[in-house]
């Protein structure tokens, strides 16, 4: 059974391999591209059902032994990570697919599109399954390239003007993800997770500090956490509208997922929990009062999905089994329902023709169906019971009141509010958008009828509150409405059906999700199962710089 | 652990040049810094691998003369990442300075961030051509607020009180 963890990498990386060597066949790209989504998605689906069957899975690359070789481990959160993104990644490809075809992909050079795809599932795979910190930047690295060339496709100015922000952004924070890496194995002589959970036990707590805040930094950039989240609301909104949706939903949490893998496996007993809870809170804050002031939907999605992030901090800051597993079960609900939600603006955005809700009125007569697919998963962000947003919330609040120190306590709070803004701010986008009478038709029936008190009064506020609210910058002048393709509803209802699935299956998903969170609490386990009986610590004195490893190589695109 | 101290200073200068150019506005500096910065970082991992010593070639030397090949082995794989990204960042240069052709390289502006900073009002909108035709079938009587509404600010006012028409909502 081994033998299937590296395919979650290779299946994505061959077919990228053979769609960009089929140029211009756009058909034959698009079967490949279908074909290596579906294919990772059953992979991933029995990964899960194995791993949660006879426990965590080790591959040594090459049959190098795990401390000199390089080790992919796939435990039950790696599992339900890969399972979770590479559903999101084939819900997505449909939805870009039907986009495409009705379009004609003028405006991408669809040739580059598929293959760089699928190259930046194979990065998020990499991530999920690297048991070795160096891997992990490799990783890192693939979905960024990836992601570069997908934020910047076409070429546009304001595509490039966003791109340029993001690319930067991404840049130092690998940078410091890689010196990162230099200083521990300067101090541990080894960059294998399992080994370093031995080894860095042993360092004076001072220098355990130090690695612990520079790797946070490092990912903390990455997974959009206050105050390194600046760069997220200029740069996913310009991006086409399936890219904005797989990079919400997949790209911070591969940074969360990062810094769940830091605080269990690497730093356990680390001194910083309290810092992350409290930067939980602001996050949490400062996220959802920027998203309240948006105008723009898709502005105003990335900020909530800023905002959320800090929910899934306050799991990882609270440091015990049952933290970890609300976090692992909101990362799962918040990719789905972040996809689905960007998803649903894809929809609005072709049929208003703008994503400004100064520009969209009237969506519920002419558009009903999309009101109800951006309705449910707003509901489901807002953490409205019986959804899984609610379910998340609620085992988050419920280990906090077990922890019960101030911080938990003012965390719930924040948390309890936050869910509140994040409804009122996505209940007054859907009102503008649906429910209010068509901006347009709006001056021409008052010219008709005289306007009763009430209906200017309304239109007055209306207007007030479009002033004080912020237009995103580079809005789109509107475009004409275009013939939405059956795929792209499709799509997103499969989505919105991913999404209540996870409230229906809450009770298996969410005993998984324990089941994960005991694992990431002890760290031993995956010690014995990475290294075998002998724990590899006696051998070396850490803090030695050189550990005498002898790695045959490290293959960039492993 | 030893470490050569030409080596840590030449570190420790490509750093901070790095830093400082890529706080630079011009993305030619800034991919330069990013250079700077990265193979710093590569200095970096290789002033941790410790002692230097043999070529770690199995059978030339024995264990302990060898130096560690590990942070060799990154160093090689974050060379191979930092080119690919620098050409990325050309290919971004080179596209960010023709559709700026007139100007030069530098990063954009944001204008919202502009308005924001250079107005008391926000305007949220923009008068089209399609909006001033519509406006040519009312009259200033029907909307008498509306001429002295628009904010005197950004393009749109200067367009828009020549025509005294109802910037679209």
């Amino acid at each position: 059974m081994i033998q299937l963890v590296p395919l979650a990498v290779l299946i994505p990386l061959a077919g990228a391999a053979l769609a960009l060597a089929v140029p211009g066949r756009r058909r034959l790209q698009q079967g490949i591209t279908l074909v290596a989504l579906s294919s990772v998605v059953v992979l991933s689906g029995t990964l899960m059902y194995l791993v949660d069957a006879s426990g965590i899975l080790v591959m040594e690359v090459g049959g190098w032994a795990a401390p000199f070789g390089i080790a992919l481990v796939v435990d039950r959160v790696s599992a339900l990570m890969l399972t979770v993104s590479a559903v999101v990644l084939l819900g997505v490809f449909l939805f870009s697919l039907g986009q495409g075809l009705a379009d004609g992909d003028e405006d991408t050079p669809v040739s580059i599109y598929y293959p760089t795809y699928l190259v930046l599932g194979a990065g998020v795979f990499n991530a999920f399954i690297a048991g070795d910190l160096f891997n992990l930047y490799v990783g890192f690295e693939i979905l960024l390239v990836a992601s570069y060339v997908l934020i910047t496709l076409g070429g546009t100015a304001q595509r490039i003007r966003a791109g340029v922000t993001y690319v930067i952004v991404s840049l130092v924070s690998s940078v410091l993800f890689l010196a990162a890496i230099g200083l521990i194995y300067g101090a541990t002589g080894t960059v294998n997770m399992a080994q370093l959970t031995v080894r860095i036990a042993e360092l004076p707590s001072e220098m355990q500090l130090l690695l612990n805040l520079t790797l946070l930094i490092a990912f903390g950039i990455k997974a959009a956490v206050f105050p390194l989240a600046f760069w997220l609301p200029d740069s996913y909104p310009t991006a086409p509208a399936p890219v904005t949706a797989v990079f919400a939903g997949l790209l911070t949490k591969v940074g969360v997922y990062a810094i769940i893998r830091t605080q269990t496996k690497l730093f356990p007993d680390s001194s910083v929990d309290r810092l992350l809870l409290i930067i939980a809170g602001l996050t949490l804050l400062v996220g959802i009062l920027g998203a309240v002031s948006q105008l723009d939907i898709k502005r105003l999605l990335s900020f909530t999905l800023i905002s959320h992030i800090g929910y899934m901090i306050f799991g990882i800051g609270m440091a015990n089994a049952a933290g970890f597993a609300a976090t692992i079960y909101y990362i799962a609900h918040h990719i789905v329902v972040q996809t689905t939600l960007f998803l649903a603006v894809g929809l609005m955005e072709r049929q208003g023709g703008t994503t400004s809700l100064s520009g969209l009125g009237g969506m519920m007569r002419k558009a009903p169906f999309i009101a109800i697919l951006f309705f449910i998963p707003m509901l489901n962000l807002g953490g409205i019971p019986p959804f899984s947003g609610f379910i998340g919330k609620l085992g988050l609040f419920t280990v906090a009141a077990d922890v019960a120190s101030p911080e938990a306590y003012w965390l719930i709070g924040i948390g309890a509010l936050v869910s509140l803004l994040t409804l009122y701010a996505l209940a007054r986008a859907w009102v503008l958008a649906f429910w209010r009478t068509p901006a347009q038709a709006g001056a021409e029936s008052k010219h008709a009828k005289p306007a009763t008190t009430e209906a200017l009064m309304l239109r007055e506020r209306e207007q007030a509150l479009f002033e004080r609210l912020q237009d995103a910058p580079d809005a789109q002048p509107q475009a004409e409405q275009k013939e939405i393709p059956k795929l792209m509803f499709v799509a997103t209802t499969g989505m919105v059906a991913v999404s209540v699935a996870l409230t229906i299956f809450a009770g298996p998903l969410y005993a998984y999700a324990t089941r994960a969170g005991e694992t990431l609490a002890e760290p031993g386990l995956v010690v014995e199962q990475v290294l075998g009986d002998d724990d590899g610590s006696g051998s070396e004195s850490p803090g030695g710089g050189s550990g005498r490893t002898t790695l045959e190589e490290v293959d960039p695109d492993e | 652990m030893t470490m050569p101290l030409v080596l840590v200073a030449v570190m420790v200068v490509m750093y901070a040049c790095g830093v400082y150019l890529m706080l630079d506005r011009s993305l030619t500096r800034l991919l330069l810094g990013f250079l700077l910065v990265g193979n710093a970082t590569n200095l970096l991992i290789f002033l941790m691998s410790g002692g230097f010593g043999a070529a770690p070639i199995y059978g030339d030397s024995s264990a302990e003369e060898m130096s560690d090949p590990l942070p060799q082995a990154f160093i090689l794989t974050a060379i191979v990442i930092t080119f690919g990204v620098s050409a990325f960042l050309l290919a971004l240069i080179y596209r960010s300075w023709r559709l700026a052709h007139d100007h030069d390289d530098r990063v954009q502006d944001d204008e919202s961030d502009l308005e924001i900073a250079t107005t008391r009002a926000l305007a949220a909108t923009e008068v089209t051509d399609e909006d001033l035709a519509e406006t040519l079938e009312y009259d200033d009587e029907d909307y008498p607020e509306s001429g002295a509404d628009i904010a005197p600010s950004g393009s749109a006012a200067s367009d828009a009180s020549e025509t005294a028409g109802e910037p679209k909502p």
